[in-house]
């Protein structure tokens, strides 16, 4: 079996009294996309926000190609490799769907400490940008302000500006919400794609969406990983189903 | 250096930082409740003095003076709050700054307009003047120690609205969520203007009761203004117990720094090099402190964590 | 509606027009007006790139415009005075030389601008405001106690400094030089704003968690543009000094760091020629409702509560129709 791209060891996280990740210990293989399901603040966010580094964990670590990150910001482990997608889009909302797709790319060539050339004259940047917008279809909306775009498309972009960033394994939290079927869809098409570039850790509460894409499920209940198994083995577990399914079947 | 000069000047900063609770609980009552930050606080604090003078002066009494610089600064408050301010609670911090800023030159120069620019006095009334014998032999002004009496007083009366009182609880659930307390049934933009009037009030009052030891002047708000910031700065926002310690220990930091700072230097200076660094290092020691206290906790003693 | 670059050429080529004609009219007070106008600009544009760009709420600005007319009143202090100005380890001359003096204030006021963010940035939002001006207050206060540059009183200077080639006494030639640093500082804006750290910074003004997550370090973004905000407004207070001849603590005072937001919003932040705007308009008002009432300062009020409340693209916003950034 190969090594793992992502992983975390023993992650805890209370606030106050609430625990909000206790004891989790999941990981994310190459090639696979690796959901994690649960119910409304199960911890879901909380996990991803220690993974990627807006929250210090109480205990446990945080490991991206083998390399302990729990020690690095949030901008050193994008620079290690971990490609993050917001579930409240986090965009510059006055720029144009070029610049935020241009942001993306500067950040990936590490040097943003340039004062007199213009932005827009970095091939190198241009063409990464351009080409991300591209696979997420909004190349024809490039000029537009990204405020104008539909919420469909702003997950789009945020996608898109995770890969210019070309990273070792992606972390969605929920990038086909309020899309609508038919985005989903597209969502679901795209991202069965992606998993060969980098795998994908996805936190989704679409179960069709999960169902057609997760290689392994993780399914996440106050704070606990109750489960983890392949789509067939998390859909008969009894467990999963009276702790979560049960109350949507 | 004797015990008792010391004793004095801690008696003295003791006095100011009091005065600086008064300002400084109202802009983090402000603050706390409404996510206002209110430059403008130092006009009030200018009005209640203002008026203070003024009707000591047509009436000779100092109780119903500051009976006027309550009400005019509360009066003042509470306009200001239904014109202006309350369009400003959900506007960026920039827009907050500039508009009470702008409130600042409206104040200031329309005070100016009304009573010239000469600055009024007003007298310590002669029940409280002259200094008065502490234990130990401490020849200290009585009026002084009257303002620490009144500011502590005024902080455990703040303590026991918000903590004990039906207005109180419903601006601290106001503080946790607004929509919830409007959920409640609290007509919430009545209790913003009485929260407001609330804060203008006490800075009314610290106003009036420092005008009568100082010279009350367009302008004088501001330096107050600028030293409550600190204060709450350096207490965390929103807190009125991190405004209390906060404002003892600017107090304190001020008025001793002053003397015993050049009293330092001189150890291993000569006097006239001692002085003058010791003066200078002391007007700077308030924002030195503050500096110390945000590289240690970035949200002040008791604030928030972000 | 107007396109905001033509909007920008009519502006410059107004603070070209004025002093000329001042000059064939024999007005020499307007040429100072003008200059007076073109300095404000000039900080105002300095701290525009903090503001404006990154979103930096400085209510302290006034420091480092501080430092600058007190960089520029030392040294010509102490050349006026043929005494050398003691450092501790070595000795520097005085000098009346405006080149020195411009290099010096723009690195004093950068580095302290560097120290000042360095500390302020580890907060955000209102304790932001009040600390920047809680350090401009602490510059105020020192300037008013360190009696050997003056104190309260300031310092004068009696001749105004030199530059190669030039009679900085004439007022058009002084204006010139004046207007020359604006432009370059506008240029600089202009710069900077398109190039790769101009993107990251704006983008770290409205989101910093995105910046953050494409591997960039928006605190370091912002110190950056701090930095480079404080050196400007440096440069126009050893400037501004040298047109009054004079540097006191009013330099420092949180007044002046409130008027130098003041123009940017009144002309449109975040705009390249907002502060320009701002500060002909600030100077314009001074001069005549000044001269029509004593008390021009509640209208000043007025108006800026106006554009607060109602128009918060400025001068700018409004002819072009476009909101522009928010801060
Ligand atoms: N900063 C915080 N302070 C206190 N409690 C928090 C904080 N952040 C999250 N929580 C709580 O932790 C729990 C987990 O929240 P989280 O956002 O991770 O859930 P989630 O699984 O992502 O939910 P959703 O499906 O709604 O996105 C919730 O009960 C939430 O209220
Ligand atoms: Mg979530």
């Amino acid at each position: 079996m190969s090594e793992a791209v992502l992983e975390t060891r023993n992650l805890h996280k209370s606030f106050g009294a609430l625990k909000a990740t206790d004891d989790v210990s999941i990981d994310l293989r190459p090639g696979e996309i690796h959901a994690i399901i649960g119910p409304n603040g199960a911890g879901k966010s909380t996990l991803i926000a220690q993974i990627c580094g807006g929250l210090q964990p109480d205990a446990g670590s945080v490991h991206l190609s083998g390399r302990d990150v729990s020690g690095l910001s949030t901008a050193a482990r994008a620079q290690a490799g971990l490609g993050r997608t917001f579930q409240i889009s986090a965009l510059a909302m006055e720029d144009t769907v070029l610049e935020n797709a241009l942001l993306g790319a500067l950040g990936q060539s590490g040097r943003p400490w340039q004062f007199w050339r213009s932005a827009a004259r970095r091939t190198d940047l241009l063409d990464r940008a351009m080409a991300a917008l591209d696979r997420v279809g909004l190349l024809d909306d490039a000029e537009q302000v990204t405020a104008n775009l539909s919420h469909g498309q702003r997950r789009q972009l945020e996608v898109a500006v995770a890969l210019t960033l070309g990273p070792k394994a992606f972390v969605m939290d929920e990038p086909m919400a309020g899309l609508g079927t038919e985005g989903s869809k597209t969502m679901t098409t795209f991202l069965d794609g992606l998993r060969e570039e980098a795998p994908i850790l996805l936190v989704e509460h679409d179960m069709d969406a999960v169902f057609a894409l997760a290689d392994r499920i993780s399914v996440l209940v106050y704070g606990r990983v109750i489960a983890t198994g392949t789509v067939d083995e998390i859909r008969a577990s009894k467990e999963v189903k009276e702790a979560y399914l049960g109350e949507e079947a | 250096m004797s015990t008792i000069l010391i004793i004095e000047q801690i008696l003295n900063g003791l006095q100011s930082g009091i005065m600086l609770f008064l300002m400084a609980a109202g802009l983090t009552l402000i603050f706390g409740v409404m996510g206002l930050i209110n430059l403008a606080h130092g006009s009030l604090y200018m009005v209640g003095a203002f008026a203070a003078a003024a009707v000591a002066g047509a009436t000779g009494s100092f109780l119903l003076a500051l009976v006027a610089a309550l009400a005019a600064a509360a009066l003042a408050g509470a306009i200001v709050e239904m014109v202006v301010i309350r369009r400003l609670y959900k506007a960026p911090h920039l827009d907050q700054v500039l508009a009470t800023f702008a409130l600042i030159l409206i104040f200031s120069e329309g005070t100016r307009w009304i009573f010239g620019s000469f600055p009024l006095f007003l007298d310590v009334p002669s029940y409280l003047s002259g200094p008065i014998r502490l234990p130990g032999g401490i020849q200290y002004p009585l009026y002084r120690l009257v303002l620490i009496g009144v500011g502590l007083s005024v902080a455990i009366g703040l303590w026991w609205l918000t903590a004990r009182t039906r207005i109180g609880i419903q601006i601290r659930a106001g503080e946790n969520d607004r929509e919830m307390i409007a959920a409640l049934g609290v007509d919430i933009s009545k209790l913003y203007t009485i929260v407001f009037a609330l804060g203008a009030a006490l800075a009314g009052l610290a106003g009036a009761l420092v005008g009568a030891i100082q010279s009350v002047q367009v302008g004088m708000g501001e330096p107050v203004l600028i030293l409550a910031f600190v204060v709450i700065v350096i207490g965390g926002i929103g807190s009125i117990k991190g405004a209390f310690i906060g404002a003892i220990l600017v107090g304190l930091t001020d008025t001793l720094g002053g003397i015993f700072l050049p009293q330092l230097f001189k150890l291993f200076m000569e006097t006239g090099a001692a002085t003058q660094t010791g003066s200078a290092l002391a007007s700077m020691a308030v924002y030195v402190l503050m500096s110390l206290v945000l590289i240690w906790r970035p949200t002040g003693l008791f604030g928030a964590r972000a | 509606m107007i396109r905001e670059s033509y909007i920008n050429w009519i502006v410059l080529a107004g603070f070209l027009v004025v002093p000329l004609w001042a000059l064939s009219a024999d007005e020499p007070f307007t040429i100072t007006l003008a200059t007076r106008a073109v300095l404000l600009a000039l900080a105002a544009v300095g701290l525009n790139i903090a503001l404006g760009i990154g979103g930096l709420v400085s209510l302290g600005h006034a420091a480092f415009f501080g430092l600058g007319g007190y960089a520029m009143g030392i040294l010509a202090h102490h050349a006026q005075t043929f005494t050398p100005l003691e450092l501790g380890m070595f000795t520097i001359a005085g000098t009346k030389s405006m080149p020195i003096i411009w290099l010096t204030a723009i690195i004093v006021s950068a580095l302290a601008a560097f120290v000042i963010g360095l500390l302020s940035l580890r907060t955000t939002g209102v304790y932001f405001i009040m600390i920047t001006l809680a350090f401009g207050q602490m510059f105020f206060f020192f300037s008013i106690s360190w009696s050997a540059y003056g104190g309260e009183d300031g310092l004068s200077i009696y001749v105004r400094n030199g530059f190669p080639g030039l009679n900085t006494l004439v007022p058009i030639q002084f204006f010139g030089l004046c207007f020359t640093a604006l432009c370059a500082a506008l240029f600089v804006h202009w710069k900077l704003r398109k190039s790769p750290f101009g993107l990251a910074l704006n983008a770290a003004r409205q989101s910093p968690a995105r910046v953050e997550t494409v591997g960039l370090n928006p605190v370091r973004l912002k110190l950056l543009a701090f930095v480079i905000s404080g050196a400007i407004t440096g440069l126009a207070g050893a400037l501004f000094a040298d047109l009054n001849r004079f540097v006191s603590p009013t330099m420092f005072s949180w007044q002046l760091s409130g008027e130098l937001i003041v123009l940017i919003i009144i002309g449109g932040v975040g705009r390249l020629m907002g502060p320009v705007i701002g500060a002909a308009l600030f100077v314009t008002l001074e001069h005549f409702l000044g001269a029509f009432t004593d008390f021009w300062h509640v209208w000043l009020g007025v108006i800026l509560l106006l554009i607060v409340l109602f128009a918060r693209g400025g001068v700018v916003g409004i002819l072009t129709g476009k909101a522009g950034p928010h801060v």
